[in-house]
Parts: C-alpha cells; structure tokens; sequence
C-alpha cells in the first residue's frame, strides 16, 4: 500500500514537471506537485512507527508558515537569490536526515547502532557529501546574488589542486566512516564538505550565476537520491532523479548560451582580470548619444520593434515602465516583440519572468532561435540592460573571450537603441563594436528612468 | 526491507535510471519561457526528502535522531511551501496575461 501510494506521488511528480511544456498546463502541473506532495507526507505519516504527530505538525507549521511568509513577500527580481536560498535548505535537509539516520538506523531498518549495514553507510556519506556541498554552494552563490558578498570571481593559487585534494579526502573520509563509523568522522565529512562547496562557488563570477544556480538544484537532486538509496525509498530516488536531470539539462543549456562547456564555468575565474586589457584602443571612435525624444522618435516612425532586455533591466526593475513603452507604441500599430538570450538574467527563464509580472503577453516573447531571422527585417533595435549578448565579436573577433556565443543579431537591423548606465565593458570584460557604429544610439541613463521619460515622450 | 541488501540496491539502481532518463525528456519538453517555474518545482518536490525526516522524527520520546528529524522537517517544510507557492506565484502571472490578450482580441 506505502508503495503503491508513494508511487503515485511520483508519477504526479512527473506530471508536474511534464505540464510546464506550455504556460497553459503549467498551473495544473504545480497542482499536482502539491497533491503528490500532500501523498508522499500524509503516507510517511501512517507509519507505525511514526507516532509523534504533534511535534511533526508543529514542525511542518513553522517551517511552512516561514517558507509561505516569505514566497509571498519576494520580489520577482529577487528569485535569483531565492532560489539558490532554497537550495540550501534542500542541502542541509539532506545532511540532517543522513545524521539522523546514523544516530537511529533501527527507525530506518538499516541496521543498529555501530553495525550500520555497509551499502548504507557509504549511500548515506554520499547523500551527506552532496548535500552539504550544495548548501554551502548555495549559501554563497546567495549571497553573491543578493551582493552582500562580491559578485567577482575570486581566483587564487592553486585553486582546482586543492579543490582535487579536498575532494580525495572526502573519499578517504569516507572509507574510514565506513569502516569504524565513527561519529567524529561523520561530522568531519560534513564540515569539510561545506569548505569544498565554498571552495567550488568561489571563483565564479556573478554572470555565470544562471549555470551554477542551475548546477546547485542539480545537486540538491543527487542529494535526495543519495538519501533515498540510504533509506531504500524509490519515491525519493525518482524525485532526486527527476530534479537532478532537470538541474543538469539546465545548466547545459545555459552553458551552450555562452559557448563555454560546464566545466570550464566550473572552475570559474571568467572575466576576472582581462577587464582592462580588453577596453583598449577605442577612446578615439566617436559614440552617438541620444535622449528619450530621440529614442521616441525613432520607435515611433518604425513599423517594427525587437525589445532585447539583460539583466541591467532587472537591477533598475524596468519592466513595467518598459511594458507601458511597448504598449504605446503596438497602440500605434508598430510590431513589438521581446528577445530574450538564454543567458540574460541571473537564473534560466529570469527575463521571461520579470516581462511576464509586467503583463507582457508571453506571445511576444520569443527565444534566440525563434527571432534571431527577423532582425533584418526590423527597423527598430531596443537593447536595454543587455551588452555580452548582442556583441558581434563573438561571431567575428576569433580572440575575444565570448568567440562562438551564440547572440542575438541585433547589428542586422537597420538601428539600434542602447539603455546603458554608463560605457563600462560588461561581464565579459569586452568592448562592443556596435556602440561605436553609425546606426547606433546610446541613451545612457538609469533603464526605468528612461523608459518612463521614453513613455513621456511618446504620450506627448 | 528484508530482501538481499544487493537486491535492494539494484532495484534502487533500476528505478535510478529509469527516472533518469524519464527526467531528461520530460525536462527537454519545458519550454524556455518556464525554466524559472521548473526550478520552483524542482525545487520543491526535491524536499520530499521530508519523508526521511519525518520517519526520523516519528518515534516517540526524544533523542539526537528526532531533534536532527525535526529540524529535517522544518527545513524541508520550508521549501516544500515556499518553492510550490513562489511557482504558483509566477505561473499565474503567466496566466493573466493570456486573458489580457485574448479579450483585446
């Protein structure tokens, strides 16, 4: 029966998953995550040997009542950083239910005290392992997404040797838990996990964030897994499976977004140094500057629009002024539509939601693939907050460090509209060309200031 | 839970894979739009790990084991609503605009 109902909380898992093939099914989908999830607990629950119902209600209570509070209170801006702080707890849930399988192997079946069957001390010091390597990595990739810690990558001496030493003695741990199981050594297992899982997000810089988040829910995965082999629970090995698959598929994605391979994101360091030797000879080039009238102007005589958005829209919380903006202009009959590149933002799928909060119809948003054609064919380029992803060195300038990133063609169209703070070079430390063309106009200023004096303009 | 402990360990292993691989397809059918939601989901449905937490923390009296359950079920309580509720949160923004367009049409 406990089986049979743990596995229809897994195939509703997977119905969760399957439904988010299209904005439509979706909501149905998070529906049956939470049924599956109400199963998978109320099932636990009638345990015989589960009896203290009133500290497991107060437990969910507090723990729920937190996780609601704050779910409701975050900003859409923010999900970067809440995600990566849920990730975390994934992590640390993980090493708690290993240690407490340790301390009570009889509540588990899987053994006594001190005789700990062998296979399930070596699932469970793996589940530990993972586990706290994901909650330290989370913990810092937060805070490197909230800035309280610096979004610089952080590169040192021998940085992957230790790392390689650390990891070899996490195996030699390990053997020796399995061996004497000792307590000592268990702990030793998590502590020194927590230092790698630091040591592993430390070197990478804040725009390779979408890749680590994505690498961190990965593991967060394999760590249910692990958990799931120690206690023999196929409910949990197909749920960490499922999440595990999911976070790795993501992190491809967005690795192939900035043609670099996993493990060169992995071992970080990118765009650390070269930022000034990059930004060189272009001091002379002269750079066309215009204000909103001018940007009005422009969209308001172009019968097309391709609004690209990066994460400087994120940071200025642009979205709605820039929503109102492309509504003025489809109300005067000009074809607006949003690009977005697989890497813009700090998490997959971050500008999609931010247009979505804005009530951007989800038509209108398209993907790299699906618009990169139409660029020629577009009079008006609006490029707001976004730099790496449009510059043509990639395609071009075989030395640069972005060579072979697949961008967004916004060059092709026949002007293009740059929001921008200031000249800086952005993450990659690289100068953009584009900025220096003659169809070319920077409107340097904050991103939502603009679009509203833009909106201004164009009402006026 | 009596079986061969290998026995049990390949079945794991079995039920592993498969779900591997059933996770890779179903995720490559999640359109781009949505890869926030999915981390959402993921991300809750990964604490279901509150199964082993609860089981830790279900005898009665209290011990080492039940405090370190305990707390398993508080940290995985979060998620479980935060990640479930915070993807609800998204979807419907989704959602609304849908209606937006289809009554302007």
């Amino acid at each position: 029966m406990v089986a049979i109902l743990y596995l229809i909380s897994a195939l509703l898992f997977i119905f969760a998953l399957r439904g988010l093939s299209h904005p439509e099914s979706s909501r149905m989908g998070n529906i049956f995550g939470i049924i599956g999830m109400v199963i998978a607990v109320f099932t636990t629950l009638m345990f015989k040997s589960v009896l203290s119902y009133y500290e497991i209600g107060a437990a969910i209570l507090i723990g729920g009542a937190i996780g609601s509070f704050i779910a409701l209170r975050i900003e859409m801006t923010a999900l970067p950083q809440l995600v990566a702080a849920f990730h975390s707890l994934v992590g640390l849930a993980a090493v708690f239910v290993a240690a407490a399988a340790f301390y009570d192997p009889v509540a588990f079946s899987i053994g006594k005290v001190g005789s700990i069957k062998t296979a399930s001390l070596v699932e469970m010091s793996i589940g530990t392992f993972i586990g706290a390597i994901t909650f330290s990595g989370s913990v810092l990739a937060f805070g490197k997404l909230q800035g309280t810690i610096s979004g610089k990558p952080i590169v040192f001496k021998f940085q992957h040797l230790i790392n390689a030493l650390i990891f070899l003695l996490i195996i030699f741990l390990i053997i020796l838990f399995v061996i004497n199981q000792s307590p000592t050594i268990f702990w030793t297992i998590v502590i020194v996990s927590i230092l790698l899982g630091f040591l592993v997000v430390i070197p990478i810089g804040g725009a390779d964030m979408p890749v680590v988040v994505s690498m961190l829910n990965s593991y967060s995965g394999w760590a249910a897994c692990g958990i799931g082999f120690t206690l023999s629970n196929n409910l949990l090995i197909i749920t960490g499976a499922l999440v595990g698959a999911s976070g790795a598929i993501l992190s491809y994605i967005m690795s192939k977004g900035m043609n670099r391979s996993i493990i060169n994101v992995v071992l970080g360091g990118f765009g650390g140094e070269q930022d000034t030797s990059a930004s060189k000879d272009n001091s002379d080039k002269i750079v066309k500057q215009g204000n909103a009238e001018d940007a009005a102007y422009i969209m308001k005589n172009a019968d097309s629009v391709i609004i690209v958005p990066g994460y400087g829209m994120a940071v200025a919380q642009a979205q709605h002024a820039l929503r109102e903006m492309g509504d003025i202009l489809k109300k005067e009959g000009i074809e607006v539509r949003y690009a977005i590149h697989p890497v813009a933002g700090r998490m997959p799928g971050h500008m999609n939601v931010l247009l979505a909060e804005a009530n951007v119809p989800y038509e209108e948003v398209l993907e790299l693939d699906e618009i990169n054609h139409d660029f020629p064919m577009t009079e008006v380029s609006f490029v707001i907050g976004a730099n790496d992803v449009t510059n043509p060195a990639a395609k071009t300038d075989e030395s640069s460090p972005i060579y072979g990133m697949p961008i967004l063609d916004v060059e092709k169209s026949q002007s293009v509209l740059f929001v921008k703070r200031s000249m800086a070079t952005g993450y990659s430390g690289v100068d953009n060309e584009l900025f220096y063309r003659d169809n070319t106009t920077m409107l340097f200023g904050d991103a939502k200031k603009m679009c509203e004096d833009i909106v201004k303009s164009l009402s006026a | 839970m009596e079986a061969h402990s290998s026995e049990v360990f390949v079945i794991g292993l079995t039920v592993f894979f498969l779900a591997c691989i059933i996770g890779y397809y179903v995720v490559w059918s999640v359109t781009p739009a949505l890869h926030s939601p999915l981390m959402g989901v993921t991300n809750a449905i990964s604490s279901v790990i509150i199964v082993g937490a609860i089981l830790a923390a279900g005898p009665q009296g209290f011990d080492t084991s039940k405090i370190f359950g305990l707390i398993g079920v508080v940290l995985a309580s979060v998620n479980i609503f935060g990640g479930f509720l915070v993807t609800y949160r998204m979807l419907s923004m989704f959602k609304k605009k849908t209606k937006k367009t289809k009554e302007k049409e």
